[in-house]
């Protein structure tokens, strides 16, 4: 015999009312619902704000777990440590004496830099952090890449402020709660960073691609002039982040977009840093240079 | 282990247990998507939507069709999709599941397997349709890997749903 549906109760009055009931409930959600998605798309802020409110209250439980996890990574990497000591140990004291031999110019070079500076007049302005706090979790099963950060307005963060791990750019704030902050980070298809080439300045875009790689636009046309191992910092322009922090090295070089590797991990970052928003340089009034000039 | 003597027909089984342990296990699934490690790529599978679809298939009166609304509301909040996303799609599937209890009244269990597995992939890909038309812009071929987890992760959920309902009625 068939098993009974539980959807044809029979001659039950009650039973076929609610089930009717169920089906009136779910179709009404589902328009509901369909008005959520469709206004998501005008208004994301409003919508945040119930997902803000949901991630300061998961963000202490997945600090914890974070613990644990970061815990298990350095034992993992300790354990693989002695297992090619003594091949290591060699290559690293090459490295330590060429380091230290560029360590020396690189003392000499920034005296002579500063003197440079101190003698054209250039002023560094500082960009003081806003706040160092942990990236919590990560939304491992949606194709937006978006990562938590255990900091929010209360420490002065607001949208838009770029956050930079040890390593480079890891992505910018768009979303803030009282205890948590959400990050887009540089990896999601969404998210395009002004860059440019760190030897010599030649502009690009770096795209995200959703699959923890970015692609590569040189802004000028032709075929890309970018090779495998270039890497590539922030240009400033356009403002939001600060110039010169690094954001990803190239790893081909081919006709249409070079694929490149985002240089901050950001799983491997333990705290990262919050800055505030980069306001490019206003350009210098010409008319009064013109004027002097001329003169 | 002795055990005093329990009967085994006629037990009164505690009814926060019969509604509670599935309902905890599915938001316990949506919980998942926020592990304690920075993905940057999409590499989980739904879970709270897997042991949805798990329940439904073992256990086919358990819910109203309006459930997937409440669950899916939750599992929205930790996601990362935008609103709404997971409400509309979980409840269309379980409509969907609907008309199919209409259609085939035997299923065995690789016919339950194709029909979620179907359904789940689908979820996937208009999930990054709805994230992309929020702004996103995400290729679709980056969750190709993940609807294939998705889907051979689909029997393990049905595993651990069996196992929580014979457990359910124990309590």
């Amino acid at each position: 015999m068939a098993p009974p549906s539980p959807r044809r109760p029979g001659f039950s009055r009650r039973a076929q009312f609610s089930i009717f009931a169920s089906y009136v409930i779910a179709l009404s959600g589902l328009a509901v619902a369909l008005l959520l998605v469709l206004t998501a798309r005008f208004d994301p802020q409003g919508h945040n704000a119930l997902q803000s409110l949901a991630s300061d209250i998961a963000a202490p439980a997945s600090g914890l777990g974070r613990d644990l996890t970061l815990r298990f990574a350095e034992a993992t990497e300790e354990i693989s440590g002695y297992i090619h000591a003594g091949t290591k140990n060699a290559a690293l004291s090459r490295d330590l004496a060429a380091a230290q031999r560029q360590g020396v110019e690189a003392t000499a070079l920034r005296a002579e830099n500063q003197r440079l500076k101190a003698l054209l007049g250039i002023v560094d302005k500082d960009y003081a952090p806003i706040a160092a706090a942990r990236l919590v979790s990560s939304t491992g099963a949606s194709s937006r890449r978006y990562a938590t950060l255990a900091a929010g307005s209360t420490q002065g963060i607001a949208n838009g402020q770029p956050v930079v791990g040890p390593e480079g750019l890891v992505g910018r704030i768009v979303a803030v709660g009282r205890q948590s902050a959400r990050v887009l980070l540089i990896v999601d298809a969404a998210n395009v960073t002004p860059v440019k080439r760190a030897s010599d300045g030649t502009p690009a875009l770096a795209i995200g691609n959703g699959d923890g790689r970015l692609t590569l636009r040189p802004l000028s046309g032709g075929s890309s002039p970018f090779r495998a191992g270039d890497v590539f910092i922030t240009s400033g322009s356009g403002g939001i982040y600060r110039p010169n922090i690094p954001v990803a090295q190239a790893l081909n070089s081919s006709r249409e977009g070079t694929l490149a590797r985002p240089m901050a991990d950001p799983n491997r970052a333990d705290y990262v840093i919050v800055e505030p928003v980069f306001q490019a340089p206003a350009p210098e009034a010409p008319s009064a240079f013109a004027t002097e000039g001329k003169r | 282990m002795a055990r005093g003597y329990e009967p085994r027909l006629n037990r009164k089984s505690a009814p926060w247990a019969l509604i509670g342990i599935p309902a905890i296990s599915v938001l316990l699934g949506s919980l998942t998507a926020l592990p304690p490690n920075i993905a940057t790529y999409p590499f989980l599978p739904p879970l709270g939507l897997l042991m949805l679809l798990a329940w439904r298939t073992l256990v086919r009166d358990l819910w109203p069709s309006w459930v997937p609304l409440l669950f899916g509301f939750f599992d929205d909040l930790f996601s990362g999709q935008p609103m709404g996303s997971a409400m509309l799609l979980w409840t269309s599937v379980f409509l969907i599941l609907d008309i199919f209890d209409r259609w085939m009244m035997w299923r065995d269990y690789r016919q339950d397997w194709i029909i979620a597995g179907t359904l789940i992939a689908i979820v996937l890909l208009a999930g990054v349709g709805i994230a992309n038309s929020a702004g996103g812009a995400t290729p679709v071929i980056v969750i190709l890997p993940q609807i294939l987890v998705s889907v051979l992760a689909f029997p393990l959920a049905v595993r651990a749903c069996a196992w929580l309902d014979q457990w359910r009625w124990r309590l």
